[in-house]
């Protein structure tokens, strides 16, 4: 029998939400949860902000968010990296509203304040009013610290945690693999997907560690694979594995091989990829070469997720934003090779379209699961999510780490248990702001 | 502005013959409208005109408009068997080029979705290629430019 319940249950704080093997539901859908959440976590760590190639030239940005803030990832003339945020130093208003492209300045619309490609306040109208009252020096965009790992690039407003190398630990062997798709050449941003959810970004936070679901939500999609193919996609009683890597990242390997993109050359060419291999040939390409690129084109067989936003996904990044309690946005961003042979570029953005993006074969089934999990997680007060798939067949990894089953939970407990560190941290609650 | 009134009216017959179908989930006759080498394209970029080189939403071969239709039509994609039905209006058709071997027409589309009691829309200027075949048309190319395209769109699972 069902008792007359309190709408939310406000007796758990949101770090004891979190228990090894499961967490309280109401994480999807508490609103005040939600804001502490861009504090705690999104205010007090590394965020990921775009790819290296997407900002490629002196002048080159892009406009990106740490969690609801506006920011500006942007390249100076001697070639150095920034992320500003978005904000006008004088009466707040963005000075950028473009996606990306190429500029020499930022001008706020507003009042015409112009700033330098590192955020410099380089000139303003009718100067002479503030004589006196400040100096153009004291008045730069806000810049945040930024660091960058094999092109990813990585910016947080805390001076005082520790770089971006050493957050990044274990995950960045499996980082540097994922680069490998280029195919001998540097991997390359060739457009991007974007669509929301109307759920929590948690929910896309869990999905890409979760192997479980592939042959349930995606049998459309295999079924749209020939035999080959679908066979490699058949992953739940292989070898593959789950590992957790630490400070909330983890790594699904799901077809263990294409780990390592650069062995096994000697493999034959897939039925698939057949076209692709003519058209290398016949740009001149060696033997040896077709079948570099032409395993490159699978992408990888691993699904490496970086604590809280992004994860090098097989063959593309998916970039997660939480908008609110109830609402995600999520890129899907095609990868390619600078400089590669257009043949191979084309086929990658043609399976990226296959799988990826509000039209794919793949994103609508999960962004159905995903929605289905925020509203079914409105039933009830004292409802738990489970995450304790595979807790009775752990073992320790290669690089000893903790891994269990492909088809495991292990990823997601090791986001959760980075999760519940930030958000029982001491002294967390003030603002970015604040802590500068 | 002098018109061809009797392509106009041939060209709006067939478009808002293909419309009627997708709207009632005619797939199989849907894919007999195409010629072998059509391409069914929802760029992502609405300034990129080179297609097979950019990342689109969908760019569709015959395998692919294939593929698709069997996902809509199989009962295995949990997101097609929520989408309750469309209703799309098709108008302000002109044609813009007249060619004996091709045909090329524009047209505003309005698409509405029902998705679990909610209603989405999808504004959008659509580019038909038209190759004459008999009395009416078959499909070169269809370009659907949708308003948002750029922006973050809800997840689709029924053709445009």
């Amino acid at each position: 029998m069902s008792e007359l319940i309190e709408l939310q249950n406000v007796s758990l704080k949101a770090a004891d939400m979190v228990e090894e093997g499961r967490v309280h539901k109401d994480l999807y859908s508490n609103p005040e949860i939600f804001e502490e959440e861009l504090n705690k976590v999104f205010n007090h760590t590394w965020v990921y902000v775009g790819h290296e190639s997407e900002v490629p030239e002196a002048g080159s940005f892009k406009t990106a968010y740490i969690g609801r803030q506006p920011v500006i990832l942007s390249r100076d003339r001697k070639m150095n990296l920034h992320v500003l945020q978005n904000r006008c130093r004088h009466r707040g208003a963005t000075v950028c509203e473009a996606r990306k492209g190429k500029t020499k300045a930022f001008t706020c619309p507003y009042h015409g304040w112009g700033y330098g490609l590192d955020g410099s306040l380089r000139a303003l109208p009718k100067p002479e009013e503030y004589d006196g009252v400040f100096d153009k020096k004291e008045m730069p965009l806000e810049s945040l610290r930024v660091e960058t790992y094999n092109g990813l690039v990585f910016a947080t407003f805390k001076d005082d945690i520790e770089p971006l190398e050493d957050f990044l630990g274990g995950a960045k062997k499996w980082i540097d693999l994922f680069m490998k798709q280029g195919g001998g050449y540097p991997v390359k941003v060739l457009g991007e997907h974007r669509f929301n959810f109307p759920g929590n970004w948690k929910i896309q936070l869990e999905n890409t560690t979760d192997a479980y679901h592939f042959p349930i939500v995606h049998k459309s999609f295999v079924t749209s694979l020939d035999e080959a193919t679908a066979d490699i996609f058949d992953f739940l009683d292989g070898e593959g594995f789950v590992e957790d890597l630490g400070n909330g990242h983890s790594v699904m390997v799901m077809i263990p091989q294409l780990v390592d993109l650069e062995a096994d050359l000697d493999q034959p060419i897939p039925d698939r990829f057949a076209e692709l291999a003519q058209a290398l040939r016949e740009e001149g390409k060696s033997e040896d070469e077709v079948k570099k690129l032409v395993r490159a084109a699978h992408g990888t067989g691993f699904n490496l997720n970086l604590f809280p936003n992004v994860s090098c996904s097989m063959a593309f990044f998916r970039v997660l934003r939480p908008v609110s309690v109830g609402e995600t946005e999520i890129q899907h961003v095609a990868l390619g090779g600078e400089g590669a042979p257009e043949a191979f570029n084309r086929k990658r953005m043609r399976l990226h379209e296959h799988f990826q993006g509000p039209m794919g074969f793949g994103t609508p089934d999960d962004g159905e699961a995903w929605e289905r999990v925020q509203k079914g997680a409105q039933a009830g007060t004292d409802g738990w999510i489970l995450v304790n798939r595979g807790m009775n067949n752990l073992h320790e990894s290669r690089d000893g780490n903790v891994a269990g089953a492909v088809c495991s939970e292990t990823g997601m407990r090791g986001a959760y248990r980075q999760y519940k560190k930030m958000m029982a941290a001491a002294g967390a609650d003030q603002t970015a702001e604040e802590s500068k | 502005m002098k018109s061809n009134t009797e392509l106009l009216a041939k060209v709006t017959e067939f478009i808002g013959y293909e419309a009627d179908l997708l709207d009632h989930k005619g797939y199989q006759e849907w894919l007999s409208l195409w010629t072998d080498s059509g391409l069914y394209i929802v760029p992502a970029d609405l300034n990129e005109t080179d297609y097979l080189s950019t990342l689109n939403l969908a760019l569709d071969d015959a395998d692919m408009r294939r593929m698709r239709v069997a996902r809509l039509e199989n009962g295995e994609s949990v997101s097609a068997n929520s989408v309750g039905s469309t209703v799309r209006m098709m108008s302000r058709v002109r044609v813009l080029e007249a060619g004996d071997d091709l045909v090329i027409a524009r047209c505003a589309m309005t698409l509405n979705e029902l998705r679990h009691g909610k209603l989405v829309t999808y504004p959008a200027n659509v580019e038909y290629t038209l190759k004459p075949s008999g009395d009416s048309f078959k499909l070169e190319q269809k370009v659907v430019k949708l308003l948002h395209a750029d922006g973050f769109l809800r997840t689709v699972s029924f053709i445009f």
